[in-house]
């Protein structure tokens, strides 16, 4: 089977003759007055790991449902591998799902819950064993076939689960929060997992997350959702430094958002008036804004320098604020500081703990902020 | 409690205590007259009061003479008629029990599958009739069977018979009167077991391909076993002793060892074989109550 990971290093979404695996068209579904998804399109490839992010109620568990056939849509279609799928029920979809609660059946030991789906289908039995004894070498849980859902721990029981939505090899895999209840060391280790195991197999993903640490280290690309509407979906890197909006900005990791004024708009670099900064915002890079329109510049916390002594300017008096440190979180490999503008703004900025002796900035220190030009990303929403 | 200091210290405890009540209960008021009905089956039958003659003699000074007559038990097990009666209670019991998981499951799994207004509403229709007298109920239901009765007399009203049915007097009437009598047995069992089932379980396999009767009884059946058990012996451990209802509503042919053993010891005063019926009858349903509490402590050991 083709390594799936080359299949997304082309990147087929930006090839506009790249045929979708699945396709959700204009979907749709209400609970009553309560419209639950709006209107979603979206297309997902083959061998992709393709992230629903998003807060509690966004829509997103909805969404999964209905690609595996338990809800109907109020309105839209779906089609996976060029077949309308819309209202086929979950039996006959070559879907399956992990559910978040594993629903692994307590009266069944591991070796009948992962071959149950195969019996469904009338495999022979010698053919039953030998996948089962595979998929379960695969998940590392070789020696607990004859053991019960009961005697394991949550870890082994979700890769029972996994195991059991694999042995079918669906075209697609829904996955309802994965990760969610395992412990972090376990997360961790457990997503590096995942990522290997959809290698192998090469089936595609669709994972549905509130997580974004989980979302950026899993998908290949992320649709980040809010109030039953996909706001951005692109790749991890995309997502996090070309955000198309203050909510996808602010939603996936920490940001700094100046609300300004644009005062300059030219084609290789604007300028933002900001009150709240207390100075103006220098953008390597235009903008496409009505003039005078009300802009949002975020600029991430890890891309704002941080010093003692005045840096040197290279736009007069744009992207350069003084401001004391008002707190330090020490995480170790970095640390957090939020510094107080004298305009009443408190900046979030992240350093790297690069030496171990350095001469560490504390509370109430003076310092500069400055960022490189390229760094503000601008959102005119 | 320091008065029960110097208890403590030949092992009563507090908790003992509580607990001695209930057991003193159950003592005075079970194994006592168990004992009693166990003595009085292997006594001969007397024209006295009591019509039974003494177990344990005094014979000369020093010699006490325990006699025990097993006749009582070989004439049950040889009168055709004893061992008829039991046969067919078990009979009986055995199909009012098909009868009430047949009638009694999917209204347990329609209430635990219902809302939580309408299940609080629904279980309370269950209990209702537990507030008003079995009896009445019977005989409610002898009005309603009789030959002219509400049924019968409603059919031939609506010209769809003729000629009265006959309904009372019949297996079937009989069946009905314990099905509805025993049914709350079944239904609260099973929806207490049903109840804590999780329902995403049947999407797992709907998921994995199975169409929904499937799931059913695949995954639903067996995960209500411990339900099914416990509802089917708490309508077939009591049905077997049970003769009211088939009286009134079987008929004077329905013959249940209940009524054996009511006959012997009222109309015939033999309370010795009457002793012995009662004494087999408990002997029959011991192993069907042990079955019932190892199912019960499975079942809240979480096990399956």
């Amino acid at each position: 089977m083709a390594n799936s990971a080359d299949a997304v290093k082309s990147a087929p979404w930006r090839d506009p003759n790249a045929r979708p695996y699945v396709e959700l068209e204009r979907l749709s579904k209400s609970f009553g007055d309560f419209k639950a998804v709006d209107d979603v399109s979206l297309k997902i490839y083959k061998g992709e790991i393709f992230c629903l992010l998003g807060a509690s109620g966004c829509g997103k568990t909805t969404l999964l449902r209905m690609l595996g056939g338990f809800e109907t849509p109020t309105s839209g279609r779906i089609l996976i591998d060029g077949e309308d799928m819309t209202g086929v029920p979950p039996y006959e979809r070559p879907v399956n799902m992990m559910f978040q609660s594993y629903a692994l059946f307590p009266h069944m030991t591991v070796e009948q819950n992962v071959a149950f789906g195969l019996k469904q289908d009338r495999v022979p039995k010698a053919e039953i064993a030998e996948r089962v004894a595979t998929m379960l070498e695969l998940v590392k849980l070789g020696g607990f076939a004859k053991r019960k859902p009961h005697q394991l721990s949550g870890g082994q029981r979700q890769r029972v689960a996994l195991a059991r939505s694999l042995v079918k090899r669906p075209k697609v895999l829904l996955l309802d929060e994965p990760l969610g209840a395992l412990d972090k060391k376990l997360r961790e280790h457990t997503q590096f997992e995942l990522i290997g195991l959809q290698d192998k197999l090469g089936v595609t993903f669709l994972v549905v997350t509130h997580d974004q640490e989980e979302a950026m280290t899993l998908a290949s690309r992320i649709g980040v959702m809010d109030h039953g509407e996909i706001v951005q979906a692109g790749t991890p890197a995309e997502i996090y430094e070309f955000p198309s909006s203050r909510f996808v900005a602010d939603f996936v990791g920490t940001v700094n958002i100046f609300e300004g004024k644009l005062i300059e708009d030219e084609p290789e670099y604007v300028r933002i008036s900001s009150e709240e900064l207390g100075a103006a915002i220098y953008v390597s890079h235009g903008i496409s804004a009505a003039p005078e329109a009300t802009v949002w510049a975020a600029v991430r916390p890890e891309k704002i320098f941080m010093s003692t002594a005045p840096p040197q300017a290279t736009h007069g008096s744009d992207n350069i604020v003084r401001g004391a440190v008002q707190d330090i979180a020490y995480l170790g490999d970095l640390s957090i500081y939020l510094v107080k503008l004298p305009t009443g703004k408190v900046v979030r900025v992240t350093q790297p703990n690069t030496s171990r002796h350095a001469e560490a900035i504390s509370w109430d220190q003076q310092v500069y902020l400055t960022w490189d030009p390229s760094s503000p990303v601008v959102v005119t929403r | 409690m320091r008065a029960l200091a110097p208890l403590r210290k030949v092992g009563v405890t507090g908790r003992g205590l509580v607990v001695a009540l209930p057991y003193l209960w159950l003592v005075l008021f079970f194994v006592a007259p168990f004992v009693i009905v166990l003595k009085i089956s292997f006594s001969d039958i007397d024209l006295a009061i009591p019509p039974y003659k003494p177990l344990i003699e005094w014979i000369g000074k020093n010699s006490l003479a325990i006699k025990l007559n097993l006749n009582n038990y070989a004439f049950l097990f040889t009168d055709s008629l004893y061992v008829h009666a039991f046969l067919n209670s078990i009979k009986v019991a055995f199909i009012s029990t098909l009868l009430c998981l047949l009638v009694g499951y999917p209204v347990a799994y329609g209430i635990a599958r219902s809302s939580g207004t309408w299940r609080n509403v629904l279980l309370f229709l269950v209990v209702l009739p537990f507030w008003t007298s079995l009896l009445l109920r019977v005989y409610a239901w002898i009005g309603l069977l009789k030959a002219n009765g509400v049924i019968n007399n409603v059919l031939i009203w609506l010209k769809l018979i003729h000629e009265p049915l006959t309904l009372l007097y019949t297996p079937l009437a009989m069946y009905i009167g314990i099905v509805y009598s025993y049914l709350p047995f079944m239904i609260l069992p099973l929806y207490a077991n049903l109840e804590k089932m999780d329902w995403q379980l049947l999407e797992a396999a709907e998921d994995l391909g199975c169409r929904p009767w499937q799931a059913f009884y695949k995954i639903t059946v067996p995960l209500s076993r411990n339900g099914i058990l416990a509802g089917s012996m708490l309508v077939f451990i009591p049905a077997v002793g049970e003769f009211v209802i088939p009286a009134l509503l079987g008929g004077p042919n329905a013959l249940m060892i209940g009524r054996v053993l009511w006959d012997e010891f009222f109309s015939n005063r033999a309370w010795p074989v009457a002793s012995a019926v009662a004494i087999l009858l408990l002997i029959l349903l011991v192993p069907f109550m042990m079955w019932y509490q190892s199912v019960q402590r499975r079942e809240s050991a979480g096990e399956r």
